[in-house]
């Protein structure tokens, strides 16, 4: 298939004076939310997603796009400035980033991380480009076995690779699925699961209140604990002459970057990785392919360059199998795939052929984005810098009151608005324990799918459990999930014999 | 003294049964020729959370207790204090609306738990909630809770609708 015109109108739609604004707007929030030390993309787009009724899907959908790729640039600057990451997929930039600014470098290491961000965001959308298509005409021959075994796959994931403990991943998966279930049988339509006939409990636990009592009130209070003083800010000025003595170093970093981006590119795809592993990883990769390894941690621009491009490459890529399969790559994207579900588009092949202008629409406004948000960015440094020494009491009482009328207005029942109290609260306790949480968001928004799947094809094939087997794709998926789900039993069998070394 | 580890894993634990006692509601077994019934889903599935839960439990009885508290005493009172502001503000919302518990909740966290100025207060309290008044009611038709304001709104709806 061409790719060329779908692209050429897609440009169309999104280089429309409105969205053009929509984008504008988004990169500002999104930089300012990324840069905010605690809220990340995925808070950003919850605490955003309940004010997008305000304009129409394909808008709203690049209003979102915008803020998750602004908050990916932004987590940078209080990572360099503040020395604490702005969001957790940012981590790996403090590790020279920090460094750099406490040497008087932290101009450079601005540019050095919003010119590596750009090259991520553009290698990546450019190989987003060119996969979106197979993958998508791949996908138009799932049936209900293939989407099932999927979403398994999707979760064993998060066991097998996950990094978190695996019982606790476990649980929180499980609490997802069946907070999922909670309503109406998809089935027979009989109420379930209502806890002693509460009206409320009908229409379901939308994600949306999961998402914001989790990522919105849980985050803060997460924050307001780990947060006993307000670190120090370190100043930042930005002239021309930097600015072009910062591209010349870049223009010598081409290898690393091109290799975070590939690299955050297919991380990125995964469920259970993300961009947060994806940074990581490629700082390692550079620090150990590196000839000035021995800089790496005290301040080295190639140490500031390659999680940069990969954390951003990854976001992109995780908005791939969001798009063409309907399966989230990230708890960011799983939202965007929530929010696409409450404006009635189903994410997935189908849409591909029924909403053209919808999805080539939101992949241009990927490109547009990602120019808006390098921009902006260093436009926008010496507001960053006096933005950052906002006290964080006005951010949160700001935040909390969002996150209660956010979470009112969609569904207009005060019962929901009590529901992101218990998660908000309820979260941070199982946070705080090390539970993880991207699991339970995921297992949620997905929960409806896995088990309408489920049942449909043992509807359609009598009764017979087979069927998942039986079909070859969908095999291929079962035994990938088993194999991921048995990783973490195989390290764990592995262990004793390892013990007696570690023992001091 | 049990550890929050124990504490939560049994929180989890119960949580589970009290799940899988309210799934019994639909048929949880196997339908002939149609495949696992109604409550099926969130039965067994609750049961697999009840057992890593239990697994979870069993293996922090086992392990040495942590040496830090839980909790940090530190900051303890500041998040135990923003829960407390933040159920208050919401049983207010259907009573005194949203107009009166909202600038209420502000006016607290700004000034007295923050400790902020009068000036920054007044104009983060008014202005926040003039922007949602302007964003969800008079943009998108949403109307927020009143509770017992509901008549001082009658004159600002014929202005705006």
């Amino acid at each position: 298939m061409d790719i060329f015109p779908l692209l050429a109108e897609g440009f169309a739609t999104s280089l429309s004076p409105l969205n053009i604004f929509i984008v504008l707007i988004g990169v500002t929030v999104g930089l300012f939310i990324g840069a905010m030390p605690g809220l990340g993309s995925v808070n950003g787009v919850a605490i955003v997603l309940p004010l997008t009724f305000v304009v129409p899907p394909a808008s709203a959908i690049i209003l979102l796009c915008a803020i998750y790729y602004g908050a990916m640039y932004g987590g940078a600057v209080s990572s360099i400035l503040l020395g604490i990451p702005g969001a957790s997929t940012a981590v790996a930039t403090t590790f020279d980033g920090r460094p750099m600014a406490q040497k008087g470098e932290a101009g450079l290491a601005l540019i050095a991380a919003a010119v590596a961000s750009f090259i991520g965001g553009t290698i990546s959308v450019i190989l987003f480009t060119a996969f979106a298509i197979p993958l998508a005409d791949l996908a138009l021959a799932f049936g209900p076995a293939e989407e099932f075994a999927l979403v398994l796959l999707a979760f064993t994931t998060f066991v097998g690779l996950g990094g978190d403990d695996a019982l606790k991943t476990i649980v929180m998966i499980c609490l997802g699925l069946v907070l999922s279930t909670v309503g109406l049988d998809l089935i027979s339509g009989q109420p379930r699961l209502i806890f002693g006939d509460l009206p409320g409990f009908y229409s379901g636990i939308s994600f949306l209140v999961l998402a914001i009592g989790v990522y919105g009130i849980g985050e803060i209070l997460y924050t307001i604990e780990t947060s006993k003083k307000s670190p120090t800010v370190t100043a930042a000025k930005i002239t021309f002459s930097e600015l072009g003595a910062g591209l010349r170093r870049m223009n010598k970093l081409w290898k690393t970057m091109s290799m975070g981006s590939f690299l955050g590119f297919f991380v990125g795809m995964l469920p259970a990785a993300g961009a947060t592993p994806a940074a990581l990883m490629a700082y390692g990769i550079a620090r150990t392919t590196s000839k000035k390894s021995e800089n790496f941690g005290k301040g080295e621009i190639e140490g500031v360059a390659a999680p940069e491009t990969a954390n951003n490459a990854a976001s992109t890529g995780s908005l791939l199998p969001m798009l063409t399969l309907g399966i989230p790559g990230s708890p960011t994207t799983a939202l965007l795939l929530g929010g696409m579900v409450m404006w009635g588009l189903v994410p997935g092949p189908m849409l591909f052929i029924e909403q053209p202008d919808f999805v080539w629409g939101m992949i241009s406004s990927l490109y547009t984005a990602n120019v808006a948000a390098v921009l902006i960015n260093l436009a926008l440094i010496p507001l960053f810098v006096w933005a950052l020494r906002m006290p964080f009491t006005v951010l949160c009482s700001v935040v909390v009151v969002l996150c209660i009328v956010g979470g009112f207005a969609p569904s207009q029942k005060i019962h929901d608005v009590w529901l992101i109290a218990a998660f908000g609260i309820l979260g941070y306790i199982l946070r705080k324990a090390d539970y993880p949480l991207a699991p339970l968001v995921l297992a949620l928004v997905l929960g409806p799918l896995m088990e309408k799947s489920f049942r449909q094809s043992l509807v359609m094939e009598q009764g017979n459990v087979f069927v998942f087997v039986e079909r070859p794709l969908s095999a291929t998926f079962m035994v990938l999930a088993l194999i991921f789900f048995l990783l973490p039993l195989l390290k764990y069998l592995k262990k004793p014999a390892k013990k007696p070394v570690a023992v001091k | 003294m049990l550890k929050a580890e124990s504490v939560i894993a049994m929180g989890l634990m119960g949580l589970s049964v009290y799940f899988m006692y309210h799934a019994l509601v639909l048929p949880i077994g196997w339908v002939e020729f149609a495949g696992p019934g109604g409550g099926a889903f969130p039965f067994w599935l609750s049961g697999i959370m009840l057992l890593a839960s239990g697994a979870i439990l069993i293996r922090s009885l086992r392990s040495a207790a942590p040496s830090e508290p839980f909790f940090d005493p530190d900051t303890r009172r500041a998040v135990l204090s923003v829960c407390i502001a933040l159920v208050v503000t919401i049983a207010l919302l259907p009573i005194v609306g949203a107009y009166v518990a909202i600038p209420l909740f502000m006016i607290w966290y700004l000034a007295i738990y923050g400790g902020h100025g009068w000036k920054l207060t007044a104009i983060l309290s008014v202005s926040v909630p003039t922007f949602l008044f302007f964003f969800f009611e008079v943009t998108l038709k949403i109307l927020l809770p009143k509770g017992i304001t509901e008549p001082l709104f009658i004159p600002l709806y014929a202005i705006f609708f």
